[in-house]
């Protein structure tokens, strides 16, 4: 395929967007034209993958509206992932939300829809951009279209979350990341991914760490703290929301255009040698262990899987920060691994509150034997969670350790290791009690299993979390691109 | 001569001899056809122009025949296409959208001399950009701002007329600062012209006559466009003008206000006086900067959705200003740009809140609750202008702010400080629209009628093609962007 054919990984779900609003009045159709547009861009995406990875990086430039500033689209390996994580489970998560919609009779659902295609066509703008500027134009565009998925419910309260999700996306990134990134374009010229990054020799030694504080805190959708409260406030929205938005593609961005930030922007050598730049690891190991232990306190099930995201995602920033090309590698497995078992709790925790109208965490005692097949996946996702083999955590686990070791950072592995300790603290307690302890008193029994399409999709999620230990070979193969010309 | 050499005149004179003919007509509604039909013309004429600028560079005229500098001369260079555009695309925006609106404003009996003022408003508008000389700059912009003054007051709402008062006497002011300050130069040089007087002000600099001009055209000026805080006129006039109007004079007439002083200080003072850069730089950067600032946040306190809007206005101007002051090639390219875009957005804008006013009859933020539900293709377009105002990539508004936060990161010592304002300021551009945005949304509906009620499709597709124009030129800026670096190259090129 041309490079030229790009564009069409975003028009897709525009596209798609158009039909169902004027499908709306037919939610059958208007549901066959979301789930076909999914399917359809699925393939598309994964169609591009075996020529990535065979090395291929093809661009293209849509226009040029200054000199050194253009809309540019290309694919390389992280962003190659990126697009395939977020495009497949987009077809999972639109059979889960038709289940999930329809079984909590929720209103707007055209909207709902609508909105879910215009924010996955602004997933796919950051995976294909090819400079910070193009960057930060989806970025934009993805936290506006989530907005409205935030405040779906429209009561005061859910409004005033979504005020607090769309004041602290929108603060630090025009108030952090937009600085960052015309700072980067006055001192070099140039806002595009460069492999070995573009900063070395344009920015002076001390001010490097400032230039990272401001790209790190910025992309606020990495949820490092103390920027993550957005995240928890947008926990207000249905769950597909949380589960395919909150869990894979808005995050996942974070962490995505944090990591391609520090891979092309800085170099990931460059900035190894730059002390100014070592604060970071410990913003990100506090982040890990205090969210880790907030969560430990939380009673609401969507609360604590949230702040559980918000130390996952500093995983991810913690291993790119270890600067070595195993912990490199690591970091992006990580970004796919967290998906796949993140996804899963939370399409266990809609598949509770749909089935069962539960929220809090006192009132799982003894779901598991009324509901065995999501709290099964629930125990997958959660071992994941931890780490423990054979999940797809355990996977990315072992390349951050190893990077660690490689590294000799004892900050990151003491923080690895005393994070699983309490992940292990949180969730085991859960899949203990849902299994085994007796029925919570006062609690509704009179349920059965959620809709067969949720079933499905979280069925599918927990399967994937699983293949994945097994079957990583071409991603890590991909990944293994980046750090080529590094000596492992 | 043919009558593409005519341009520069046709540009006044179509408007201003059209008015008198809206006048005789006997209904309100053939007198804004024909209104909108001159005002489209004008827009035609103003292409023609600056594709000719484009092409050949600066086009001068002679009006009748008599060569300067005993003749009156027109001058139309980048900087004059770019504001002739403004003036023409804004009045006919106005015009073409304001039809209904204007219908339940103005009184049918008097609506011809309503068209007719408006006509005379363009036209002295378009005359101070074609002008070629101080005087007649003067001249205009007293004819532009007596039919401003009629729009103003012609609507409906009785608060217009104080508002009306208040801008008359501070625009009176202005215009006098600014005729006292050309007497002085012409007493000194015995020239009106400003190419004469670019070049005979090198035989009389470091006068004090001429020092005292400089600081009453400059001041005069700013009154005029409601530079912070000189702006105290601006809020009420636009908020209590009818909404058509306020689409009109929003979008273009402060912004010519600060053409005459971007001509004056800069082609005419700039080269001449010694440390004259410095001086208007010290008197505007502390001005622009406390208007980008305080106005922004005055605006977040507003109940009524157009003086918000005007406040924002008047933050807007600051960052004309503020780029403006810089006195570098990046700073004037801002500015420019800045005029351009910033009309493009508030235009917009105000354009939506004639949608806005037309279906729920008040433009007051607590009458407007639940109002995206209920015009949701109008809300997505306010939304859309919102964005460009607030300067998010991907819409015109996001341009010509780089060019700003490029523009002061070039000031040695002070660029991160200002990079500092202007952001603070942007981020309160964010809180003030999402106020209003959020409650338009999801807030409860005043009354029990929640029907969709959107206006007639032409409006709409009017609101629409203004919105997607912030989009097309934030993606393709090539246009106004080359108006505004030969516009700033002949600023600057009396200083080279």
């Amino acid at each position: 395929m041309g490079a030229h054919t790009l564009p069409v990984i975003l028009l897709l779900p525009l596209l798609g967007a158009v039909g169902i609003a004027f499908t709306g009045r037919w939610p059958n159709v208007r549901e066959a034209v979301s789930l076909l547009t999914a399917v359809t861009l699925a393939i598309l995406v994964f169609s591009w993958f075996p020529e990535v990875a065979a090395g291929a990086r093809p661009a293209v430039t849509l226009s040029e509206p200054l000199p050194g500033l253009s809309l540019a689209l290309s694919l390389e390996p992280l962003g190659m992932m990126f697009a395939c994580i977020a495009s497949f489970l987009w077809i999972i998560n639109t059979i889960y939300s038709i289940g999930y919609m329809r079984g909590n009779r929720e209103k707007h659902q055209t909207r709902f829809y609508i909105c879910f295609a215009l924010a996955i066509a602004a997933a796919m703008g950051i995976a294909l951009a090819d400079n910070l500027f193009t960057l930060f134009l989806f970025y934009e565009i993805l936290t506006l279209s989530t907005y409205p998925l935030v405040a779906h419910k429209g009561d005061a309260k859910t409004v005033a979350s979504a005020r607090v999700y769309l004041g602290i996306l929108i603060g630090t990134s025009i108030g952090l990341l937009l600085p960052a990134i015309i700072w980067t374009y006055v001192a070099t010229g140039t806002t595009t991914f460069t492999l070995g990054g573009i900063i070395q020799g344009n920015v002076p030694g001390p001010a490097v760490g400032l230039l990272l504080g401001l790209f790190v805190f910025g992309i606020g959708k990495a949820a490092l703290m103390p920027v993550h409260r957005w995240l928890p406030a947008a926990m207000v929205a249905p769950t597909p929301v949380s589960a395919l938005l909150h869990a894979v593609a808005v995050v996942k961005a974070g962490v995505f255009c944090v990591t391609k930030v520090i891979i092309y922007i800085f170099g990931v050598d460059f900035l190894f040698s730059q002390p100014s730049a070592q604060w970071l690891q410990y913003v990100a190991a506090f982040t890990i262990i205090s969210a880790s232990i907030v969560a430990l306190y939380q009673t609401n099930l969507k609360r604590m899987l949230a702040y559980s995201t918000i130390a996952q995602l500093s995983y991810v920033i913690m291993a790119t920060i270890i600067l070595k090309p195993l912990a490199e590698i690591g970091a992006a497995v990580h970004i796919a691994a967290h998906a796949f078992g993140k996804i899963t709790l939370f399409f266990a925790a809609g598949a509770i509150y749909t089935a069962a109208h539960k929220t809090e965490l006192w009132q799982l005692a003894g779901i598991g034997r009324r509901m065995p097949i999501t709290m099964a996946a629930f125990t997958i996702g959660a071992l994941s969670m931890i780490g423990v083999p054979p999940t797809g955590g355990f996977v990315s686990k072992w390349f951050i350790l190893a990077g660690a070791f490689q590294a000799e950072n004892y900050l990151a592995i003491f923080t690895i290791i005393a994070s699983t300790a309490l992940n292990a603290m949180y969730f085991l307690p859960i899949i203990y009690f849902a299994w085994l302890a007796p029925n919570a008193p006062d609690v509704d029994m009179e349920h059965g299993e959620a809709p067969p399409a949720m079933l499905l999709a979280l069925g599918v999620t927990a399967a994937l979390t699983i293949g994945f230990f097994f079957f990583n070979q071409p991603l890590l193969d991909l990944e293994s691109q980046l750090v080529q010309s590094l000596p492992l | 001569m043919n009558l593409a050499d005519h341009l520069p005149a046709l540009q006044v004179a179509l408007p201003l001899l059209t008015a008198p003919l809206v006048i005789l007509l006997r209904t309100g509604f053939l007198a804004w056809l024909a209104a909108l039909l001159a005002s489209l013309a004008s827009l035609g004429l103003a292409l023609l122009l600056t594709a000719a600028v484009l092409e050949t560079g600066t086009q001068h005229y002679a009006v009748g025949g008599w060569q300067p500098p005993f003749g009156i001369a027109l001058t139309v260079d980048g900087l004059s296409a770019l504001v002739l555009l403004l003036i023409t695309g804004a009045s006919s925006l106005a015009l073409a959208g304001g039809r209904q609106s204007l219908r339940l404003d103005i009184d049918n009996r008097r609506a011809p001399m309503f068209y007719g003022a408006w006509l005379i408003a363009m036209a002295g508008l378009c005359g101070i950009a074609v002008a070629g000389d101080a005087f007649n700059v003067f001249v205009f912009m007293e004819i532009s701002s007596l039919a401003t003054y009629i729009l103003i007051a012609a609507g409906r709402d009785r608060r217009a007329l104080s508002a009306v008062f208040k801008y008359l006497i501070i625009g009176t002011i202005g215009a006098t600062f600014y005729l006292i300050g050309v007497g002085f130069i012409y007493m000194m040089t015995g020239t009106l012209n400003f190419a004469d007087m670019a070049l005979r002000l090198n035989d009389v600099i470091e006068t004090r006559p001429i020092i005292i001009a400089a600081g009453f055209i400059t001041i005069g000026l700013a009154l005029k466009a409601a530079i912070f805080p000189l702006h105290i006129w601006l809020p009420r006039a636009y908020t209590y003008a009818p909404n058509a109007v306020t689409v009109f004079i929003a979008a273009c007439s402060t912004k010519v206000s600060i053409y005459v002083l971007l001509r004056f200080n800069y082609a005419v003072f700039h080269g001449n006086l010694l440390g004259h850069s410095d001086l208007f730089a010290v008197f505007i950067i502390p001005l622009a900067l406390s208007g980008i600032l305080l106005a922004s946040a005055i605006a977040i306190y507003q109940g009524n959705l157009k003086k918000m809007l005007a406040f924002s206005s008047v933050a807007q101007i600051g960052y004309i200003a503020l780029a403006a002051g810089l006195a570098s090639q990046t700073g004037l390219v801002a500015a420019l740009l800045h005029m351009f875009n910033h009309a493009l957005a508030k235009g917009t804008l105000f354009l939506c809140v004639v949608a806005f006013v037309l279906t729920s009859r008040s433009a007051t933020i607590a009458n407007l609750h639940g109002i995206g539900r209920r015009m949701p293709w109008t809300m997505a377009a306010f939304v859309l202008a919102g964005l460009s105002l607030v300067g998010v990539p991907g819409t015109a508004g996001f341009i010509s702010k780089w060019y700003l936060v490029v523009a002061v990161m070039e000031v040695p010592g002070w660029g991160v400080p200002l990079v500092v304002a202007i952001i603070a300021s942007s981020l309160m551009a964010v809180v003030y629209l999402w106020k209003f945005v959020e409650v338009a949304y999801y807030g409860e509906a005043p009354g029990d009628d929640t029907a969709a009620m959107e206006v007639a499709l032409p409006l709409r597709t009017l609101i629409w093609v203004a919105a997607l124009s912030n989009v097309y030129f934030g993606l393709f800026p090539q246009l106004p962007l080359a108006l505004a670096q030969s516009g700033s190259g002949t600023l600057l090129g009396g200083l080279n």
